[in-house]
């Protein structure tokens, strides 16, 4: 499939999706689109999507779909999962939602290796509010909430990944690719749903992302940030691999 | 039809089950520990039944949602603390019209207050969440209505698909007493069926499902409730329930829910057997509230008495609800402690020696 054609799995009908010019969580989902379309997984799918921006793709997908609140996502997908251990249960946060208001969710799932997929969105900021320091944001990064930029005093960037990758089971796949880097990204989505598919257990990706609005960049900025500077902070690629996807 | 000795959270359990109950999710907190503790050694009995404990109450909310999403009668229990956490989760479920069930046992606030007992949570059980409060609430009094509840609470809330909840206290929750136990069948009771609202089963290969609980427009949202609302209003007399107790012929009525109905009764009787002439008046469906029938018994009444453990959570919601009333008002308030039948006769007593 070509990297820009539209997905099968994305819903024609309420395209162009509504996302901000030159957001990068557009392309994150046009990519997990490809992902669902190859996996032919549409059918028995459930996607779950958190409050913030990843409301925003609530219809986005010819999948079934829920929108919960914020931060709960993980716990909703937890229930359908015990409820429905057949079906593949996919959940997609924000970095707020999964590292802050949802970070005892997160953290006790991984701890039960629950057979769920989950894709985290890193902005480094809390976009749908408009530009708020996150869990992600790096140090010296201005947000409408540091606005001499993120002192240490304010915490440590989020290594979200690192940390479960420390204690997760060893069946759990757990890796960070980036909205701009197809194929890595493609072939990490695969193995995330997969993982869950062949029934090893939990699954983590998070995608490194661009949100030009909030951090008042133009184009070729909004790539260095995401692809230089945050990629310095949060190493792109595989964190923990099953031996079987290896 | 048996008859049992059982403890309350275990009639709950079973009546659940007797209702097609299929899943709970939960999070330890006195006084509904035990229903989570009898639904775990169910499971091991029967694995067909799920449960999950969660890391929260909110996580148990919201596990609830997605087991009934995924088609399962999947329910939880709950009290103070925890019952303000998973308002996050009933919020939900009222915006979406997900037919949760929760059993929540009252007991002592605000904040960790005491562990056992209380009427402090009737607003936040009937009212919770930033919403309307379109939702089904049954105080019930005592071990067999746990039973007869827990039956019905399943078949309402998955008929009408609000929000459902068994209001109790850890007195009920807690005292072991005998309990008729039947299965629905035997009192022609119809159970509703569950499915699936995502991954149905039925549907056609290509017609996928999006669920929201967030709106674009005001106008829209204003809609959706507009809706809702038609619905709970046109439900109302279908499921709306109360006891009443003497009031006909009564110079004073009586006005209490739950465990302190049960004791306002024994009142009741000791007073008549004096031949003053007392009722009570005892909703069980705290929402909706069954409006019309207690207008009607307050009607040329000497007097209301407002018996509580609360500071006037109750009284607020009456008062509400038969304004413009002009029957003089009187109560007894006390929060967070239980009531003895000798204290409400005292102060009927002393009603009754008033003059008009």
């Amino acid at each position: 499939m070509s990297e820009n054609a539209l997905p099968k799995s994305w819903n024609k009908e309420t395209k162009p999706h509504k996302f901000c010019p030159g957001c990068g969580q557009a392309l994150a989902l046009k990519i997990l689109g490809h992902a669902i379309d190859e996996l032919g997984i549409a059918q028995n799918l459930i996607y779950a999507t958190d409050i913030g921006c990843s409301l925003l793709s609530w219809d986005m997908f010819n999948v079934d779909t829920i929108q919960t609140h914020h931060g709960r996502t993980v716990p909703l997908c937890v229930g359908f999962k015990k409820a429905k251990p057949g079906a593949i249960v996919l959940s997609l946060t924000g970095d707020g939602g999964g590292y802050a208001i949802g970070a005892q969710h997160l953290l006790n799932s991984v701890m039960r290796n629950d057979p769920i997929t989950i894709i985290l969105i890193n902005n480094a900021n809390y976009a749908m509010t408009g530009g708020q320091l996150a869990p992600t944001t790096l140090l010296k990064q201005k947000t409408t909430t540091t606005p001499k930029g993120r002192e240490i005093i304010q915490g440590r960037p989020f290594k979200g990944p690192e940390m479960l990758a420390q204690i997760s089971a060893d069946d759990t796949y757990i890796a960070r690719g980036i909205s701009t880097n197809y194929q890595q990204l493609l072939n990490m989505y695969k193995k995330a749903i997969s993982n869950q598919i062949d029934g090893r257990g939990f699954s983590f990706m998070e995608v490194i992302s661009m949100c030009p609005v909030n951090w008042h960049t133009n184009a070729q900025e909004s790539l260095d940030f995401s692809e230089i500077e945050m990629a310095k902070v949060y190493p792109l690629g595989e964190i923990k691999v099953p031996k079987a996807l290896t | 039809m048996k008859k049992e000795f059982l403890m309350g959270s275990e009639v709950i359990v079973k009546g659940a089950i007797a209702s097609g109950a299929q899943m709970m999710t939960g999070y330890p907190i006195t006084p509904t520990t035990e229903i989570m503790e009898h639904w775990a050694e169910e499971t091991v009995k029967n694995p067909t039944l799920k449960f999950l404990q969660t890391e929260d109450e909110m996580s148990a909310g919201f596990a609830m949602m997605g087991a009934i999403l995924a088609g399962k009668k999947a329910f939880t229990a709950s009290a103070g603390p925890g019952n303000v956490l998973m308002q996050d989760a009933f919020s939900m479920a009222e915006s979406m019209r997900l037919p949760t069930v929760a059993f929540i046992g009252q007991r002592g606030g605000p904040s960790t207050g005491t562990v056992i007992y209380s009427q402090q949570e009737v607003t936040l059980t009937c009212f919770g969440g930033n919403g309307e409060g379109l939702r089904i609430v049954y105080s019930t009094a005592g071990g067999q209505e746990l039973y007869d509840y827990a039956i019905k609470a399943f078949n309402t809330a998955w008929k009408y698909r609000f929000p459902t909840f068994v209001l109790s206290d850890g007195y009920q929750n807690k005292t072991l007493g005998t309990v008729e136990t039947y299965s629905p069948q035997e009192k022609e009771i119809e159970i509703i069926s569950s499915n699936p609202y995502l991954l149905n089963p039925q549907k056609q290969k290509d017609s996928f499902t999006h669920l929201r609980n967030t709106y674009n427009l005001e106008q829209e949202l204003a809609d959706v409730l507009a809706d809702h609302k038609k619905h709970f209003t046109e439900m109302t007399p279908e499921i709306v329930e109360f006891e009443d107790y003497h009031t006909l012929d009564a110079e004073v009525v009586i006005f209490a829910h739950g465990i302190v109905a049960a004791v306002a009764k024994l009142a009741v009787d000791s007073l008549r057997n004096e031949g003053k002439k007392v009722g009570l008046f005892r909703p069980i469906t705290l929402n909706p509230f069954p409006k019309e029938s207690a207008i009607s018994a307050i009607l040329n009444k000497k007097g209301i008495l407002v018996v509580e453990s609360s500071l006037g959570q109750f009284e607020g919601m009456l008062k509400a609800n038969i304004y413009p009333s002009s029957t003089p008002i009187y109560t007894l308030k006390k929060p967070a402690v239980g009531i003895m039948p000798n204290e409400i006769i005292e102060k009927i007593n002393e009603i009754l020696l008033k003059k008009d």
